[in-house]
Order: structure tokens, then sequence, then C-alpha cells
């Protein structure tokens, strides 16, 4: 069945690119929640529970992009109506929510659903009722399954991809000290200690803890770290948790250099959970691959925060807002490369051309055989209550490849910040 | 033979409902089954015989995880269903064993235990279980079928199933027996009813529905998770059950109904609502919660005997008009 399901996808997708021109997909297709006027997209994102805190405000900032698309007369005459329902980060939830956005409400497209335990669950869902699963809010490999799933494409850098990058810094700026490991217990933690291990070796990681989100007491394992004299800890934490580790960190007098996952390393987010105890976050160590919000020489900083001033004002501008802008940006873009007749299979046709370049710092993998998002990160750290950049952007693969330098520049931003 | 043409008639309006509704709705007839399932159980043993679980979320979640591996070894939907009801049934047993020993509010903590321990068990064995993001549950849907109608249809066609079985041992002498030990257990006793005997024995009848209903809970949601399965659903079931009416089953289904259609209703609600973005945030997930327990409150105190007593207070009333 699932061969067959490739065979036949793949079958359409070579139709599509040897109709060639600029509109992939030809007139005949899906066009479900297209109409001459209209697009409407749909996500799932915990607006309340464990992950809201921080998470919560990027599916506002994506909305306050397609306002200002909208405000500019749409993509090809077209509004995009985005349509939010909370999960609450509980599987059964998205579950629940995202078949009211495919058989309800008729969406034409998944956009940026956040998690990974929650998008799991609803792949099969997608793949069997042929939607678009664009631009997953999360860097666990599963979106990478082209065969499998061949119409879900990740957005964030994997968390191999990842863990390797912060395993290269760690080998390279601090060698010679001990290194722990401290993981959310899914894929997510689990993706990101085999990419610091593959840099530093199976053995180099002295002691390795994990959480549940539903448990908020992470006192024990923190005091494990501090027992196993950790220099270095890793956190691939989601924000909420990222800020319990250092404060209860701080509460045992422990204070290792800490090397933080890009979904866990938003210094505004973190500073205003801590609140008091936001100095705690100095020296913090971080990876992005998206323009810092504290950088307003930065163009596309500058250019999203002017969009988010005016759509989005009242939200603060930080690495969520940030986030979701550049998703956003990015949909617009494919939406633009898939023309005028839009349909599902053209879309997920364009999205495999790929060719896409903006905010990102790393490159985007998107291909008809890599469905994975960003390729790379560049290193952050917090001085003097400031997250900035430093260092060269670096990419590598989620194998056994080098972590390589990436030279490439980003383009400024176009005119009105929407791509053409 | 009533309760058999009522559920004959169930059934052809259950295959005639499922033919007309849009798929969404035929998944949320069918989540309306897997509750019913449980929400049935849940009043046998709370308005027929009297005693308080505030454990039915855990046991849907065994019914829900013994599917999960089931499935996982041999695909065959029946039988993984016929498995989940054997394990919940050997897990209400026990529990019920233990908690024949309690009276009252001790039978409420001892199943308030299972409600905590269970999803912390599949967070402390992650090897097996997977922790909180749970187990796929593979399905081979049949290619004649939408699989929303389908699943409506197996959903339906179990609760119709359990609704009939229940109906009759409502009429049963264990019916009665049970009737008897919750309206007064020195009485029921003295009559030669054993009592201890009576109460496990609804209580593990009580936990093979509820599992049942979570089995098909994962069947629906292709997945399991302890985040399905948290302490509130219990006691949602229990506030369903409540608010639905406890002297007879058709309370256990304006229960069901109303676990389904009252989020969804207050979606809707706070959809056409202009909020702002904050104020959105915070009322989203929230407030079925709130308005579930405000509900709770108002029909507590208009109609102590909840919908279904409501309903059938109308019904004699029309009745009687005419004669007057």
């Amino acid at each position: 069945m699932h061969r067959i399901v490739s065979v036949a996808l793949a079958a359409v997708l070579v139709a599509a690119c040897s109709s060639g021109g600029e509109t992939p997909g030809g007139a005949k297709g899906d066009s479900t929640g297209v109409t001459d006027t209209e697009i409407v997209v749909g996500t799932h994102m915990p607006l309340t529970g464990p992950a809201a805190a921080g998470y919560s405000e990027i599916a506002p900032a994506t909305k306050a992009y397609f306002d200002h698309v909208n405000a500019s007369g749409g993509v090809h005459g077209r509004k995009i109506t985005y349509k939010v329902m909370d999960d609450g980060y509980n599987p059964a939830n998205t579950q629940t929510v995202v078949r009211q956005l495919v058989l309800q409400d008729r969406v034409f497209a998944i956009l940026n659903g956040l998690g990974t335990p929650t998008h799991t669950g609803v792949l099969d869902f997608l793949k069997t009722n042929k939607v678009p699963d664009l631009f997953v809010a999360s860097g666990s490999r599963t979106w990478n399954q082209p065969e499998k799933y061949p119409h879900t494409f990740g957005f964030n850098t994997d968390y191999t991809v990842e863990g390797k990058i912060l395993g290269n810094y760690i080998k390279q700026s601090l060698p010679g000290k001990k290194v722990c490991f401290f993981g959310q217990d899914d894929d997510f933690g689990r993706d990101s200690l085999l990419g610091v291990e593959k840099v530093l070796g199976a053995t180099a990681v002295v002691s390795k803890q994990k959480y549940v989100t539903s448990n908020t007491d992470v006192a024990p394992q923190v005091g494990a770290m501090k027992a196993a004299g950790c220099e270095v800890v890793v956190l691939a934490t989601i924000p909420g948790f990222t800020a319990l580790s250092m404060g209860t960190a701080a509460r045992l007098a422990f204070k290792p250099q800490w090397v933080v996952s890009n979904v866990g390393s938003d210094h505004p987010t973190l500073a205003k959970q801590l609140g008091n105890a936001a100095p705690l976050l100095e020296g913090m160590v971080g990876v992005s691959n998206l323009p810092s919000p504290a950088d307003l020489t930065d163009p596309w900083t500058a250019a999203f925060k002017k969009i988010h001033d005016q759509y989005n004002g009242k939200a603060p501008f930080n690495g969520n807002a940030v986030y979701g802008l550049s998703v956003g940006y990015l949909f617009v873009q494919a939406l633009q490369a898939a023309g005028k007749d839009l349909t599902r299979e053209g879309l997920l046709a364009a999205v495999e051309k790929n060719g896409f370049k903006g905010p990102g710092f790393a490159p985007l993998r998107y291909s008809k055989t890599n469905h994975s998002g960003y390729g790379g990160h560049r290193l952050t750290k917090v001085a003097a209550g400031v997250q900035v950049f430093f260092g060269d952007v670096f990419e590598t693969d989620s194998a056994d490849g080098s972590v390589n330098v990436f030279g490439e520049q980003r383009p400024t931003p176009p005119a009105n910040t929407i791509a053409s | 033979m009533r309760t058999l043409l009522w559920s004959v008639a169930a059934a052809a309006g259950l295959v005639a409902a499922t033919a007309m509704l849009d798929p969404f709705r035929n998944y949320q007839l069918a989540t309306i089954a897997a509750y019913l399932c449980a929400t049935a159980g849940l009043t046998v043993l709370t308005g027929l015989n009297g005693q308080l679980s505030l454990g039915h979320g855990a046991l849907m979640a065994i019914g829900a995880y013994t599917v999960a591996f089931a499935q996982k070894s041999w695909d065959s939907l029946y039988l993984s269903l016929a498995l989940a009801v054997v394990v919940t049934t050997v897990a209400g047993a026990v529990v019920g064993l233990a908690a024949a020993r309690l009276r009252g509010p001790y039978l409420a903590g001892a199943t308030l235990a299972l409600a905590i321990a269970v999803p912390s068990i599949t967070i402390t064995f992650q090897s097996v279980f997977n922790s909180e993001q749970g187990l796929p549950v593979f399905l081979t849907p049949p290619r004649t079928l939408d699989i929303e109608r389908w699943q409506a249809l197996v959903a339906g066609g179990a609760a119709v199933l359990v609704m009939w079985l229940l109906a009759n041992l409502s009429r049963s002498h264990l019916g009665r027996r049970m009737r008897a030990v919750r309206d007064n257990e020195v009485a029921a006793s003295l009559t030669g009813v054993a009592v201890s005997r009576t109460q496990v024995l609804a209580f593990v009848i009580s936990s093979a529905c509820a599992g049942l209903g979570g089995a098909l809970m994962a069947f629906l949601a292709q997945s399991v998770s302890p985040g399905a399965f948290p302490l509130t659903l219990s006691l949602f079931l229990l506030m369903a059950v409540v608010i639905g009416g406890l002297g007879s089953l058709a309370g256990a289904l304006w229960g069901a109904v109303l676990l389904v259609a009252l989020p969804d209703v207050i979606h809707s609600l706070t959809e056409g609502m202009v909020l702002k973005p904050a104020m959105a945030s915070r009322l989203e997930g929230n407030l079925p919660l709130a308005i579930f327990g405000v509900t709770l409150i108002i029909v507590m105190l208009a109609a102590p005997g909840g919908l279904q007593g409501l309903f059938s207070r109308l019904l004699k009333r029309g009745h009687h008009a005419p004669n007057s």
C-alpha cells in the first residue's frame, strides 16, 4: 500500500515537473481550501499548557506577516487566512484539532504545526488525506521521510545537526571539560544527544539526564549532574525547562557552562520567565539560524520589526516573533513559486524544487530526497544581557559528515519584505 | 426483548447516520461512542451500585495501551479490542478486590491513586511505553470505506453492544442486587446479598467498559500517550455522568455527547468573538473547563436528576397535559 502511494505520488511529481513552466502542477489537481480570493491554512500550537511559554507567540507573528501580505493584495490576488488551534502540547488534542482543520474547515495545508510528540501522531492522518504538511515547528528527523511521508517537510535545523554543531563548539572551545547532557525524554532529547555524541564520542558525556514536561521538578536531575562534576551542560530543553534547569542549578550552587538547543535558548523568552534571576543567563551559549531580534542593524530584523510593530505590536519582539515571521515569509515564497493555479501537488513540487533564500543564515535543504529544513546554525552568546552571534555559520548533515563552515551570504530583504 | 429492539434500532440508526454525516462529524460520533462506553460503565458503578471512581481515565489508558501493543503484534483490530477488554477486566478485578475492603471516600481515594499512577508508569518505564511521546497504533483501514465512517461504525457498534449488555444487566438479578447494596448495605446483606462480591463485580464490569472506551479512543487517535489520559479525564467522566443523570443509562449518553460537544461549541463561540490575542490565548483551553464546572453547578441546583431526569420529567408533564 505504502509503495503504491509513493509510486503514485512520484508519478504525480514527475508529471508536475515535466509539465514545466511557471506553474508546476498544472491546472488540474487538488485545490481544497483555495478560492480566487482566499487561501485557508491551519496550524496546531500550544497556546496553553507546558510549552505555551514563548511558543504561543509564534502563530500570532506568522499571522501578522500574513496580514502584512494581505494588506499588499495577497499572493496572486488571494488573501491568506490562518486558522490557529490550541492543542495544549497534548498529542490527544492535536488529533482532534487537526481533524477539525482538515475535515471541517477544509484547510489547504497545515503550516508549522508545533511539537515533536504532538505532530508525530497526525502524520498518518495528513498523509491519508493528502494534505501538505509544511515547515513543521520541530527539529525531529521524523519529518524527513520523503518515501513514507511525502507531504511532510520540516523547518527547524534538525536536532542531530544541532547537537553536532553544539558538540563541535565544545570540542574546539571547551576542550577537556566534563560534559553532561540534560534533554527532553522523546525524539527531541534523543536526537540531540546522538548529535553531541557523534562529535565528542559516545563516552564523552559523563552524565545523561532527562525530563518529562508533566513533571516540573528537575532538582534530582540537576543534583545528579552537580554530583557528577559537570563543567559543561548541554540542554535539549523547551524554554520553560531551560529556565527551570538554570533556576534549580542556581539554588544548588551549581554553575556549569550552559550550551543550549535553539528551541530553548531565546534570551528574551528566558529572561521574562526567570524575572529577577535573568542574570543567570549571562554567558549562556546557544545556536540560531534566524536573525537576532536584538540586532536592529540586521536588515531582516529591521524589516520584520516594522511588520511586527504594525500588526502584532502588543506582543514582545523576540526570537519567537522572528521565527513566526520567518515561517510566514517562507510560506509566501512557496506559494509564489507554486504559481497562480494553486494546487496541493503544485505547492509540494515547488517546495521540493527549493531555491528559497531568506532570513536564515543556513541553507534550506529541501529536495525530492530531503524533506528536512535548515541545515545549520550560528552560535550565540549572552553578554551584558544581550544575545549576540559569534563566529561562522556551520552546516552539517545528520549522519557522520563533518561540521563545515557555510560561507554564503544571505540576500537583503526584498521591497516590502514580500518575496516576488 | 425491549432492549434488543432498542439496540437493533440504534444500530440501524448508526449505519444510516454514518452514511449521511461528513467525515468530521463521523469522527465526532465515533468519539462520542468511545466516551459512551466509559460513561455507561461509570453510570452502572456510581448510579446503580453507589460506588465512586476517580480512576476511570486510568482504566481507559490501560485499554488504550493494550490496543497499541496488540496492534503492533498482529494488526487484527477486533482481537485487539477484545484483548483490551480482557486486560482491563483483570486490572479492574485487582483494583476492585483491593478496594472491596474500603468504603465510601476510601474507594475514591484508591481509584484516584490509580489515575495518578498509570500515566506516571508510562513515563517511568519509557523504554516500553515511550514516555510522553506515546506509541503509534497501527491500523489497516478497509479500502471500500471512508476511514472516519469506518471508525464511527466500529466505535458506534461497540457502544450499542455495551449499552445493550448493560441495559440487560440493570434488569437482571445482579442489577437488583446492585441497587439493593446501593440503597442499604445492611438491609441487602440481611436479605442474603453478598455485599462485597456485588461491589467488586460492579467495579469489574465498569472497568471492562472503561477499557473498551479507552481502546476505542486509541483506535480513533491512532496513537496513545499519557497526556490523553490525565487525572482531569477521570474527573470529566464523572462530571459528565452526573450532568447527564446518574439514574439511567440514557444519562451516560447525554454525558458522552456533552464531553464532545461542549469544547467544540465553546471553540465556535470564541472564534466568533473578537478578542485581544492575550485574552483569547488565556481563554483557549481554560474556558471549556470553567463552563463545564458552571454547567455542573447549574444542573445540580436546577435538575438534581441530571439532563435525563429533566428530560423525562418534561416528557411526563407533556403526557399529563391533555388530561388536566
